[in-house]
């Protein structure tokens, strides 16, 4: 404690307004964050916390990596696997998807309104997931779906009986592309803004073609935007449970929906093993962050 | 660039094409309940239903106390480090971004374990108590938002210029904040209110892990049981979603755009 109210007190010293000669001083100059600093704490590191050492300790509340170990269970991985694989693809088909529609919306000559219009709808689009959006896919791609009939009685092409089902890796993965593409729109549009003019026509001026223009000035300074949003998509599927839940029931087991099932009935017989799945998460997510961050101060660079 | 043009044509219209079959097959659905004839009955039953309309008023409201919640957190926190802690501003935003690193689903069992019946502070021991939780567990979702809304706001007025205005006028820290710098921010702080009501009317995990009910749940409900009515649910929450959005756009035009003194 001693130390804080040293450091406030050079703080106050430094920029002080006007009304920093009153009475109160130290409690004051923290009183505008102090709200903010205890909601934080109590409601999300100390719970997030809480979670990560329950994951190290055993019933006795003694230190254990039992938990850790147990994640190695052949329907643990196996959720862990699948929702890794549907957060990749759908990051990545996100990601090229919502890249070029970008770079048809701002480079392709396309009329203005069109650029307005596609990012308007990308605000909604990519806030438009959950439950609904299962409901929307459901009355698509569903053994009814409209898109499932036309394809049927229009084409011959029955695709539930080329096997696709929606209640599957293919079906979830096409449904989160859904608020993907939009995410990646909203996202790399202002990247894509910020390649200067000066830069295409310093490049024609040195010879360059519009091929070598494009491999060697604009892939390289949009790539770090890219590969930190691809990772930003896969921490966004990653811990999404609605759509799948409402999708899918508890057909397709990934790791958000066992952790919901644990927490409701405690399906594995073992509370410490839900606190090892969440940390499993935690970790996954938090990596992904940290290389997002990193991408992110790279790219930041060039968009000055 | 002619073959530019072509290709940027086609893209759009590929992606538009995915966007929009999946809206128009669930318009489409949604109103195919009447045998043989295309009717609205889904709607008028979905409309009508006595458990709609109590978990939606219970989802508004619980939106409705989530920005007044994250209102009272985010602009006194905010405004604060632009006056006078600018430098802990990295740790503030790194901490606002952990919503969206830590998943929903486990942000709300850390609560259940920490706040359960026999814990010191039991949320969980009555309904008002678990409804502020979930309020709680929703201001904390909405925290990205709300925060990069209130300071982007912050960022376009000279906060000190008014702050010590207001100083010499006699006015106090309540009234600088509720009738000097909120004013001032109000836009940007209705935005984030609007992105946060978005967020939180159909949220599903943390309503359904609390067991309130709020209309998430209800639509998750509706979806293992009926078959017409979920296709009227999405569009009657996708319209939700558009109009949120469009307040915002709206909102956006009104907003100051110069900024005096970016610090």
């Amino acid at each position: 404690m001693t130390d804080l109210s040293l450091s406030n007190q050079t703080i106050a010293g430094k920029a002080a307004p006007p009304s920093e000669a009153r009475t109160l001083r130290l409690p004051t100059q923290w009183l505008g964050v102090t709200p903010f600093f205890v909601f934080a704490i109590m409601f999300l590191i100390l719970p997030t916390l809480y979670l990560m050492l329950g994951a190290f300790q055993n019933d006795a509340g003694e230190f254990t990596l039992e938990n850790i170990s147990a994640l190695a269970q052949p329907s643990i991985v196996a959720a862990y696997w699948i929702s890794i694989k549907v957060s990749l693809a759908s990051a990545l088909i996100g990601a090229f998807a919502g890249l070029a529609i970008a770079i048809a919306i701002v480079r392709g000559g396309l009329p203005e309104w069109i650029r307005s219009a596609t990012l308007t709808f990308s605000g909604v689009a990519s806030n438009f997931a959950g439950v609904p959006l299962a409901f929307a896919f459901l009355a698509t791609l569903g053994r009814l779906g409209l898109a499932t009939v036309i394809l049927n009685t229009l084409f011959g092409l029955n695709i539930y009986a080329h096997g696709f089902n929606i209640l599957s890796f293919w079906g979830l993965t096409l449904t989160y592309v859904y608020f993907q593409i939009p995410l990646m729109v909203v996202i790399i549009v202002p990247a894509i803004d910020g390649l200067k003019k000066e830069w295409g026509e310093a490049a024609a001026t040195l010879g360059a073609t519009t091929a070598q223009y494009w491999r060697m000035v604009v892939i390289p300074v949009i790539w770090p935007s890219f590969l930190g949003t691809v990772i930003l998509l896969f921490a966004n599927a990653f811990g999404a449970i609605a759509t799948a839940y409402a999708l899918t029931g508890s057909s397709l087991n990934i790791v958000p929906i066992l952790l919901y099932a644990q927490i409701r009935g405690d399906v594995l017989h073992n509370a410490h093993l839900g606190y090892a799945i969440a940390f499993g998460m935690i970790v996954i997510t938090g990596l992904a962050n940290v290389f997002y961050i990193w991408f992110r101060t790279r790219s930041e660079r060039w968009l000055k | 660039m002619k073959s530019g043009k072509f290709w940027a044509w086609v893209v759009f219209i590929l992606g538009a094409a995915y966007f929009f079959i999946p809206l128009i097959a669930t318009v489409e659905f949604s109103m195919r309940m009447r045998r043989g004839a295309y009717s609205f009955d889904a709607y008028q039953i979905v409309l009508g239903d006595a458990r709609f309309q109590a978990t939606f008023t219970y989802s508004v409201v619980a939106a409705v106390f989530t920005i007044i919640l994250g209102v009272l957190i985010v602009v006194p926190a905010a405004y604060w480090i632009r006056l006078r802690l600018p430098q802990i501003r990295p740790v503030v935003e790194f901490i606002t971004l952990l919503p969206l690193v830590i998943p929903a689903i486990v942000i709300v069992f850390g609560y259940i374990r920490m706040y359960g019946s026999n814990s010191p502070l039991p949320f969980l021991a009555n309904d008002t108590a678990t409804n502020a939780l979930l309020v709680i567990g929703y201001a904390t979702l909405s925290l990205p938002y709300m925060y990069r809304a209130v300071d982007t706001g912050l960022r376009t007025i000279d906060v000190r210029t008014l702050t010590e205005a207001a100083q010499i006028l006699g006015a106090g820290w309540g009234t600088i904040i509720t009738r000097v710098i909120l004013p001032n921010v109000l836009i940007a702080v209705l935005s984030g209110a609007f992105l946060t009501f978005a967020i939180v009317i159909g949220e599903f995990t943390m309503a359904s892990l609390l067991n309130r009910p709020a209309f998430g749940p209800y639509l998750q409900n509706i979806g293992a049981n009926r078959a017409y009515e979920p296709a009227a649910l999405a569009i009657i929450a996708f319209a939700i979603t558009w109009g949120c959005m469009s307040l915002i756009q709206i909102l956006s035009r009104f907003a100051p755009k110069s900024a005096n003194r970016p610090n």
